[in-house]
């Protein structure tokens, strides 16, 4: 088993016809992901041509639930029209709605979360590079070619972050990772991953990666340390960063006193989190945690 | 983006929402000329800087003349508070206070909806309101699609304690207050104090407004608001090239790609600068984002080396998509680019087509470029490359690699393929 993204997830492509869409359909056929369409308004009936077929391109979410069996969509449309390209999938009743566009006025994404949480969709950014659960489905623009299927599950604000934690663990591998996104206001945050992956037979051990700002990394080591069995490996970013600058991602931000990297590792490490000083001793500490987990009965 | 209380209440103006008479002035006689043209005999001269607790810092001044309100803008007008120079005041009439509440509207990023909050306490420093006493403090979920409406801000005056006659127009000013909140596109809307006056008028006698730079394209005419003054001229021109660059003062250039690897390799970095002479520190924040392309690189490469003090430069990349042949070749031209490089630079590759991205470099063999396998050798190695000998210290015409300290291991140029972590302490 793997958390959200699974081998009955059938996949589209919001915003297929964009030059970003189209790259990263291609990209998610060619790994062998359940891509299987796409929309763009005013492009149905076209096809778009991807390694050894061709996907059809719809003018709404709905028709590409109907002909296609659509569970999940990737939105790659602009930021200005983010808003209702979520709200249409979120309509449709689209079970997964991964939404990768950058720069979404905060304002947008905090009603088109409202509206996924009370419809019951699970909907993971904006502002994130998607989930894998390598082997059996790729959704967003995470690489499915760094690690292969395991029992480690992964979740991380950043993309880049995610990339290297992967390619360090990737003899290990991984049931999924999630990147959830680097916004001040997300559909799916590290608790939600947490709970997800402590309930997935398959993972056994849990990479969480944060960064400054916000208190999600705070309230995840409170969740963790009432709720999660498995053993959780950490690491945050940020330490060097000055209060009051944005450090690329729209939601890092020191303010004050909160929202510090010291204070976030201070609150995992007290919940009982191993935490890296960098990315490799991470990569380093979660080593030793399987080392130590019961063989694997295969 | 935050505003300015000066531009913040204009918004508010702009929306019906009333505050006291006021009339900005950048100098003293400005100062003065305002005081009179206000004809109020009272005046408050309020030093406009983003940051608070501006009236502890001694940035708030009551007058009672014209001559008064000169000689405190003269005073104010040369204050740095919290780092940040004041650059002009605000001169507002005296109102006359019968009580002083709290407001605001922001985004709650744990929640992940919005929160509005109230007192009937106003006029003190609110964190402190909260923590010590927190039952003064009315918080009121609100919901972002049907925002502050009559019936939450009628929950929130309630809650917060107010008395009935006081309610109907405090719901109508802070229904307006989420108007605002909503039509520009705000992260923040606080007013402190939000003040009731003797004739029984409801008054927003300070404004804090924070607005959301993702919604600036919708707001074109709010770009007004956006304030270059203080902001580092090397920011700006990173600026105007669409790189994401925010500059920290120290001795190592960093260029990555990837927000969260970037303040990744910049902790790495510093901590691999502790125990060195001089203690180096990263330089930079520079992210360069997915598919970094040879101009976006020499870009890139052009501001951190424009930075006089950079002494060496980190360039970290994670080929995720990118592949790493592409991202080397755009090194290589960058460099053409740029010319010859005056501080050494640290190289670390990794991920998709990395032994032909390092093949490129290795081919190129520019004797400032050095090639470093994982991401902490190559902190270390690009902070120990920014040591130098006070005597001998590195300058703009010193030949390349001048700036190596002679404690570096023998052969670290190329370093060895050391296993990941080797060298952890």
């Amino acid at each position: 088993m793997t958390i959200w993204l699974n081998e009955d997830s059938r996949i589209i492509v919001q915003g297929i016809t964009g030059s970003e869409g189209t790259k990263h359909t291609r990209l998610m056929a060619a790994a062998g992901s359940p891509v299987l369409g796409g929309v763009t308004p005013g492009k149905g009936g076209h096809r778009l041509p991807v390694p050894g077929r061709e996907l059809p391109v719809f003018d709404t979410v709905r028709e590409a639930v109907e002909a296609v069996g659509a569970n999940t969509s990737v939105v790659f449309v602009p930021p200005a029209r983010t808003y209702q390209a979520v709200m249409e999938a979120v309509g449709a009743g689209i079970g997964l709605v991964v939404c990768v566009t950058e720069g979404v006025p905060v304002q947008d994404s905090s009603r088109f979360v409202e509206a996924a949480l009370d419809a019951g969709t699970r909907l993971i950014g904006p502002n994130c590079p998607g989930i894998i659960s390598p082997s059996v489905a790729n959704a967003g623009i995470i690489p499915a070619n760094i690690i292969g299927p395991g029992r480690i599950g992964l979740v991380s604000k950043s993309g880049t972050l995610t990339y290297q934690l992967m390619k360090e663990l990737s003899d290990l591998g991984m049931s999924t990772a999630v990147g959830i996104g680097g916004d001040p206001v997300v559909g799916t945050t590290h608790i939600e991953a947490l709970a997800a992956f402590e309930a997935d037979p398959q993972t056994e051990a849990i990479v969480l990666i944060g960064e400054i700002g916000g208190d999600a990394e705070e309230r995840a080591a409170a969740f963790i340390a009432d709720h999660v069995s498995k053993p959780v490996v950490g690491y945050v970013a940020g330490f060097t960063a000055p209060e009051g600058r944005t450090m690329g991602h729209a939601g890092a931000i020191v303010s004050g006193s909160s929202g510090t990297a010291r204070a976030k590792k201070a609150a995992l490490e007290a919940a009982g989190v191993r935490v890296g000083r960098t990315p490799s001793e991470t990569a380093r500490l979660m080593r030793e945690v399987v080392q130590s987990l019961p063989e694997q009965v295969s | 983006m935050d505003l300015y209380e000066y531009q913040a209440q204009e918004l508010f103006s702009a929306h019906h929402i009333a505050v006291p008479r006021g009339i900005l002035a950048r100098t003293p006689a400005q100062a003065r000329q305002a005081a009179v043209s206000l004809g109020s005999p009272v005046v408050v001269v309020k030093a406009q800087v983003k940051a608070g607790g501006r009236g502890k810092a001694g940035g708030i001044a009551v007058c009672h003349s014209a001559q008064e309100c000169e000689a405190a803008a003269e005073r104010i007008l040369t204050m740095t508070i919290k780092g940040h120079v004041v650059r002009a005041v605000l001169v507002v009439e005296g109102i006359d206070i019968a009580a002083e509440y709290y407001f605001s509207l922001l985004v709650d990023r744990a929640e992940r909806r919005w929160l509005a909050l109230c007192s009937a306490e106003g006029g003190v420093d609110i964190e402190t309101l909260a923590r010590e006493r927190s039952e003064a403090l009315a918080r009121v979920p609100v919901s972002p699609r049907s925002g502050l409406d009559a019936k939450t801000a009628a929950r929130l005056v309630r809650q917060a304690g107010f008395a009935d006659e006081l309610r109907e127009e405090l719901v109508a000013t802070l229904v307006k207050l989420g108007e605002v909140f909503v039509a520009e596109d705000a992260l923040l809307v606080e007013v402190n104090p939000l003040v009731l006056t003797r004739s029984g008028q409801i008054l927003a006698a300070d404004a804090k407004v924070s607005l959301d730079d993702n919604a600036l394209f919708r707001h074109r005419s709010n770009t007004v608001h956006r304030d270059d003054t203080g902001v580092h001229e090397l920011e700006l021109r990173a600026a105007q090239r669409g790189l994401n660059y925010v500059r920290l003062g120290g001795e190592v250039g960093i260029i990555g790609n990837g927000a969260g690897l970037v303040m990744s390799t910049l902790d790495v970095v510093a901590r691999a600068g502790e125990d060195l002479p001089g203690s180096p520190r990263p330089a930079n924040f520079l992210d360069i984002g997915g598919g970094a392309s040879a101009q976006v690189m020499a870009d890139a490469l052009d501001i951190v080396l424009s930075d006089p003090q950079v002494c060496s430069v980190f360039v970290n990349i994670f080929g995720g998509i990118t592949a790493c042949d592409e991202v080397a070749h755009g090194i290589v031209r960058a460099v053409e680019l740029v010319g010859k490089l005056p501080v050494p630079v640290v190289v670390r590759l990794d991920g998709n087509n990395v032994e032909q991205g390092r093949e490129i470099l290795r081919e190129a063999a520019d004797p400032a470029i050095t090639l470093v396998e994982t991401m902490d050798d190559a902190a270390r190695r690009a902070a120990e490359l920014a040591v130098h000998e006070p005597d001998t210290g590195w300058s703009p015409d010193a030949p390349a690699g001048a700036s190596q300290s002679p404690d570096a291991p023998a052969g670290a140029s190329q370093s060895q393929d050391a296993p990941a972590g080797a060298r952890e302490r």
